[in-house]
């Protein structure tokens, strides 16, 4: 049987090249700083550091300032994350304009109007800033970082992440498919 | 030699610096790979699109290979790399939750804020959740404290857990992701669709 439909491709990079790429630059980080990649981290710096400035004597209070306190000494928003997410930014942006792909736009399944997908976005990001939290790191650095130094609670992390989206897909597909 | 940093041979503020630079070829690496949009990320739930299963694996094993021959070469002290600690109890409830949103958002932090940089109005949403969610924690931090702090296992590595050698375990995880790579391939032949 032949497939008669065509399929429409975008210029996107191999996966395994980049895959490839993606490791290298993880390798570059732990060979350059001792540690892997991050994205919710940062998060983590600005909030504390807004709070610092915004209600400096409630927030030294804090049980989560003092334990973010613990790994980082000084100003929290000078730290490694910090710099390496707006690295992200300018990687993300400069990638998307030689490909062509800046545009703004709501993203989202025909089956879905933007307003639904906009709150299922906040409602997603909600979720996974608590759970980077309460996991220690999100996908970069808990899950992709932990695996690659082989770290038992990064592949536990990956598991439960990647397991959970996986059993839950069916209640969401008509978001997606 | 490595990490530079904590060996003292880079300065704090190059390290800064170098940082910027790598998260650049993050970001990078990530939209050309195709991670700024949320329905191709979602594929890999659907079979659709395993794009993020053959980066995600690929790039785990390149770094994973890449410290275990630069330690063998004496370039790297893999002493002095920062290795996750694992709290078994959050490390799974956390990663539940984050599974949820993945799915309910269709992106994780790093995705999106590569996809807000390229326009995508439901990644700079998604940001804006994950500011609310990573506050509420800092806010309610007491209530949840005994979960975060529950089951700590230390430092293992996965390999130690299981009794192998690093680079036995390194070899079956290449086997099983092969397996995976050959599943997606044939998951995207079977359920094909547009590109994202």
């Amino acid at each position: 049987m032949s497939e008669t439909r065509e399929i429409k491709k975008t210029r996107y990079l191999n996966p395994y090249i980049g895959g490839v790429l993606l490791g290298l630059v993880l390798l570059a980080a732990n060979f350059v700083a001792g540690r892997g990649l991050g994205a919710s981290g940062a998060i983590k710096s600005t909030i504390v550091g807004a709070a610092t400035v915004i209600a400096p004597e409630a927030s030294e209070k804090s049980a989560f300032v003092k334990e973010f306190r613990e790994s980082h000494q000084g100003n929290p928003m000078k730290t490694w994350l910090v710099f390496e997410m707006l690295g992200v930014i300018v990687g993300g942006f400069l990638s998307g304009a030689i490909a062509g792909r800046l545009k703004l736009k709501v993203e989202h399944s025909p089956k879905i109007t933007s307003r639904k997908r906009i709150l299922l976005a906040l409602g997603g990001g909600i979720l996974f800033g608590f759970g980077s939290q309460l996991g220690r790191g999100c996908t970069s650095g808990s899950a992709l970082s932990g695996m690659a130094v082989l770290s038992l609670g990064g592949f536990v992390t990956m598991m439960a992440i990647f397991g959970t989206a996986f059993a839950m897909a069916y209640f969401f597909r008509k978001n997606w498919i | 030699m490595g990490p530079l940093a904590i060996n003292e041979i880079i300065s704090e503020n190059t390290n800064f610096f170098l940082a910027f630079i790598i998260g650049i070829g993050f970001g990078f690496v990530l939209e050309q790979s195709g991670f700024s949009s949320s329905r191709k990320l979602a594929g890999i739930f659907y079979g659709y699109d395993a794009v993020v299963l053959k980066v995600f694996f690929t790039a785990a094993i390149t770094a994973m290979l890449g410290l275990l021959f630069f330690s063998l070469f004496g370039w790297i002290d893999l002493d002095l790399v920062y290795v996750n600690p694992t709290y078994l109890t959050s490390a799974i409830i956390g990663g539940v939750i984050m599974g949820v949103g993945f799915i309910m958002g269709g992106y994780c932090p790093g995705t999106s804020f590569c996809g807000a940089s390229i326009g995508k109005i439901d990644a700079l949403v998604f940001i804006g959740g994950l500011f609310i969610g990573v506050m509420i924690f800092g806010l309610g931090y007491k209530l949840w404290e005994g979960v975060y702090m529950a089951a700590f296992k230390g430092f293992p590595k996965i390999s130690e857990s299981l009794g192998l050698s690093d680079g036995l375990f390194g070899l079956l995880l290449i086997i099983a992701a092969l397996g995976m790579f050959w599943a997606a391939e044939w998951a995207e032949k079977r359920f094909p669709r547009e590109e994202y």
